[in-house]
């Protein structure tokens, strides 16, 4: 099948307006006819179910958790870009499009990004009508703040829980609709495959986690805002819970999955402490705005602080090595997210890192708080110079700002980070790479669609702070409910769909003997001892920077480990009870799939792009030295993978990008 | 570290339950509490026993999934977190630890330590929500100013998890602190006015249906709670009520 990613012809900034005139709509009494099935509550999933609930389609929406409300978006801490102009200073539609695109190091569609920029600013009215509380200044009115790779102030936000906030307002607009009976939800319930029927998705076939049956769904469109993979990599920001499955069974009836290899690993997160470790915590990027990040110039400081014979509080300034601001001095501790940790390993691996594992660097708070404590002390009339003053009016600022996230970390750390530095490290975060679509959303298998983190279309190859919120609101809000009518306008006459088909009884028992076999298997190892066993690999071999033969070896080491997982892992329990040993199983043995995929584009990928990098393709010269180096003759193509069995057989179709509006340059944030 | 961990096992909902102990070591100062469990679990696989069963998610305090009542107290002994955010370093060498369920006529146990907490979404059904539809045609963000205070104490209502630690911390279950910081968040800013009558007499009717108890102001509720949820919440939502009731 050749890829068409159907971008409406005309100029850039007309497109949305123009398509959204020219697709085909479905009158209100015919809504009632047709059945939408929504995967995923998330920011994404949540918002379209509640928007297609409202429009007045039948919502069958699904969701693992025990309540929409706990999606993982939940946990998205800084905030949420809109192209408002609120501050003046600068920012339009355009220039959000343009620092997006940047951003993802060209490698993401101008129409789908132009659409998001577009769109950005409505999220913000809707959410505010809808009581989110965002923060503001004393004038009453909505403040913003800076975030990475941007040099402007666009983001929302409301403390370091703007997830929580939006995805409540989501999860509100959900509840109205479930009260009116217009989404019936399904908690608990895990999607195990897509049913297909004449070439279009139809339906699907969960799994109830509490009672272990298996069910068939049926509806006249499937929905999929299932989030990302970053849980391949075992240690993540993820939720335990985040996993693959959807995509990887819509992957496996026929949905090209694209840019796996697009990872996007997080600058700021709490290092790991220990084996025990099951999940990783991220610090806001949005801390980078006050913080400063630096190590020690001076090596043998590096040994004495990690031996604890010296405290980074009484390391000199001159003694300092401040290493954004001194290699990226016009973007300094605000360069996007992949620069960031890439500098951070960089300064570590050369020996330089400041914990006891020799992974850390510091995120530096003292300026800030002296900072904002002296301009504190000038507008309430008090002493300037007294520094202990000064520094108590400073962390109060400080503390109204980024409280919960310095409670957070004193909690897990057992350290204060208003008189201490925080430690921090890059750790996998946000998956760019996910299901192929169009400019509708759509997949390559008719009548699916995937949206928010879920599918690939915005971030191209490195997403920036903030856009993950506007994504997931844009799609589910404001563009799939739209271009979904486009499609279901050819369903009004259909009727209910019938779940008593061969389609759907070879898709359930298909599910059945997975099940079967996993709870059957006679094996040794808990899942457990297997998916941190691919983290590893991952991590080592596909993590911040890559080569051609570790990549390799990653694809033959994930293949030999899944064939080991098949053979020893051991199920304990029934199916027919809440087991989640068995949820594991069935997620993990997805991952041990798409790890190999993900190698395998990594190493097709010959170019560093984004959150990809090739240590084979670096500038080896000029004021650029040692950054990565894009390779846009050859590599400015979508990589889209069709599943033909093992994921060493995947069939690469490539997407051409083409940009008329933006021109290609290095992306330099010196 | 070595403990003693008492822990209620439960087969499923109809099934009797019962504490079952278990003595775990090698358990270290920073692992938070569901890793020090992931270790047990493990180990009871590789027993060929069936794992310990509870709710966890983002592991880092916001999905409002995990709910141990861990030596009488809601998500354990440290204040403002919740079970995940809970770290081994609280507890000492040796020490016994209790480990149950939330606890509550509204919460029926699922298996172990899981309970169903559903009937928190059915009270935000009842009007937990502005009836505003998502179309994006609603007015410019800013053009109703909202005094900072009040935005900000709209904020601190908001962030409730709703992970039930109010209501298995209260003697009489009472849910008041978790209605009432969503009936709050609503009250205090302009948006919310419109339907303020019909959402505080929906919520509080479906609350009631639960099977929650009355609120006697003991207060157990704000010190267990992992947000730090204030109990002016509740004061406002009885002012709340009261002028909805006088309305009719």
């Amino acid at each position: 099948m050749a890829l068409d990613s159907k971008i409406p012809q005309g100029p850039l900034a007309d497109k949305w307006t123009k398509h959204k005139n020219d697709i085909n709509l479905v009158n209100p009494a015919n809504k009632r006819l047709i059945d939408v099935i929504v995967v995923g509550t998330g920011l994404a999933g949540g918002s379209a179910a509640a928007t297609l609930a409202e429009l007045g389609y039948n919502v069958k929406a699904f969701c693992f958790q025990d309540s929409p409300r706990r999606a993982h978006s939940i946990a998205a801490q800084g905030g949420i870009n809109a192209a408002k102009n609120y501050q003046g200073d600068g920012d339009s539609t355009y220039r959000l499009f343009y620092d997006t695109v940047k951003g993802g190091d060209y490698r993401s569609r101008e129409a789908n990004v132009y659409r998001l920029a577009e769109v950005s600013a409505n999220i913000i009215d809707q959410c505010v009508a809808q009581g989110v509380p965002f923060a503001r200044d004393y004038g009453g009115l909505l403040d913003n703040r800076s975030f990475g790779g941007v040099l402007v102030s666009r983001t929302f936000y409301a403390k370091g829980q703007t997830g929580q906030q939006l995805l409540l307002g989501a999860y509100s607009a959900m509840n109205r609709q479930i009260g009116r009976g217009k989404i019936k939800m399904y908690n608990r319930h895990e999607m195990l495959d897509v049913v297909k029927v004449d070439g279009k998705a139809r339906g699907i076939i969960t799994r109830n986690l509490v009672t272990g049956e298996i069910e068939r769904h049926s509806a006249h469109a499937v929905v999929l805002g299932t989030g990302g993979y970053g849980n391949v990599f075992y240690l993540s920001t993820n939720a335990m819970g985040s996993n693959v499955t959807a995509a990887w069974k819509a992957h496996k009836r026929g949905a090209y999955f694209a840019n796996p290899c697009y990872t996007q690993i997080h600058p700021t997160c709490i290092p790991v402490s220990g084996d025990h470790q099951s999940k990783l915590t991220l610090m806001s990027e949005s801390l980078r705005n006050d913080g400063r990040i630096w190590v020690p110039a001076k090596k043998e400081d590096a040994i004495a602080i990690r031996e604890g014979r010296l405290k980074p509080t009484e390391l000199k300034e001159e003694d300092r090595d401040y290493y954004l601001e001194r290699r990226y001095p016009a973007f300094g501790n605000l360069v996007p997210r992949d620069v960031a940790s890439r500098a951070a390993k960089e300064r570590c691996d050369a020996g330089f890192g400041v914990n006891k594992t020799g992974e850390a660097v510091y995120l530096d708070f003292a300026s800030a708080i002296e900072r904002y404590g002296k301009e504190q002390a000038y507008v309430q009339h008090l002493d300037a110079n007294d520094a202990a003053l000064v520094k108590k009016l400073g962390q109060d600022v400080v503390r109204t700002k980024y409280g919960n996230l310095f409670q957070m970390y004193e909690k897990i750390v057992d350290q204060d980070p208003y008189n201490t530095p925080m430690m921090i490290y890059p750790a996998v975060h946000y998956t760019m790479g996910g299901l192929w679509v169009d400019y509708n959303l759509q997949t390559s298998v008719e009548g699916l669609y995937a949206i928010g983190e879920a599918n690939f279309s915005d971030h191209g190859a490195n997403r920036l702070g903030a856009s993950a919120l506007m994504q997931g609101l844009a799609d589910g809000y404001f563009v799939l409910p739209y271009t979904i009518g486009d499609y279901l306008s050819n369903d009004i006459r259909t009727g209910p769909i019938s779940t008593d088909t061969k389609e759907f009884e070879e898709a359930e028992q298909n599910v059945r003997n997975q099940v079967d076999a996993l709870i059957n298997n006679n094996g040794s190892k808990p899942v457990d001892y297997f998916h941190k066993k691919l983290g590893k690999i991952m991590w080592n071999k596909c993590g911040m920077s890559r080569n051609a033969t570790d990549l390799q070896s990653a694809i033959d080491e994930i293949a030999a480990l899944r064939e080991e997982f098949y053979k020893e892992v051991r199920v304990p329990g029934t199916q027919n009870e809440f087991n989640e040993e068995l949820a594991k199983a069935l997620r993990v043995a997805d991952f041990l799939e798409l790890g190999e995929l993900f190698a395998k584009d990594a190493l097709t990928r010959d170019e560093s792009c984004g959150g990809h990098f090739r240590e084979e393709s670096v500038e080896l010269d000029g004021p650029q030295k040692g950054e990565a180096l894009r390779d846009d003759e050859n590599f400015t193509f979508v990589s889209a993978w069709e599943y033909k069995g093992a994921p060493k057989d995947a069939v690469l179709h490539k997407e051409e990008l083409v940009y008329e509006n933006i021109e290609v340059k290095q992306r330099s944030y010196k | 570290m070595k403990l003693t961990l008492k822990i209620w096992r439960q087969k499923n909902a109809q099934a009797k339950g019962q504490m079952v102990t278990y003595p775990i070591d090698g358990i270290d100062g920073d692992m938070s509490f569901l890793e020090m469990m992931d270790v047990l679990n493990n180990k009871l696989i590789n027993e060929g026993e069936e794992p310990v069963v509870f709710d966890h998610d983002c592991r880092e305090g916001i999905c409002g999934s995990c709910s141990m009542f861990i030596n009488g107290e809601a998500h354990g002994p440290d204040r403002l977190v919740t079970t995940c955010q809970l770290h081994m370093r609280k507890f000492k060498d040796g020490e016994t630890i209790t480990i149950e369920p939330w606890r509550a006529a509204g919460f029926p146990v699922i298996k172990d330590l899981m309970v169903d907490r559903s009937a928190f979404d059915r009270i935000q059904h009842a009007g937990g929500f502005i009836s505003v539809n998502t179309s994006g045609n609603t007015q410019d963000a800013n053009s109703i100013p909202i005094e900072k205070a009040d935005a900000d104490d709209a904020f601190a209502a908001a962030t409730c998890i709703g992970c039930g630690a109010c209501v298995a911390s209260c003697k009489n279950s009472s849910a008041m602190l978790f209605v009432s910081a969503k009936v709050s968040q609503f009250a205090l800013l302009p948006q919310g006015q419109v339907e303020a009558t019909d959402r505080v007499m929906n919520m509080v009717k479906q609350m009631d249906e639960e099977g929650f108890g009355n609120c006697t102001n003991t207060g157990a509720c704000e010190v267990e709670c992992p947000k730090g949820i204030s109990l002016e919440n509740i004061a406002r939502m009885n002012r709340e009520y009261l002028a909805a009731s006088l309305k009719g």
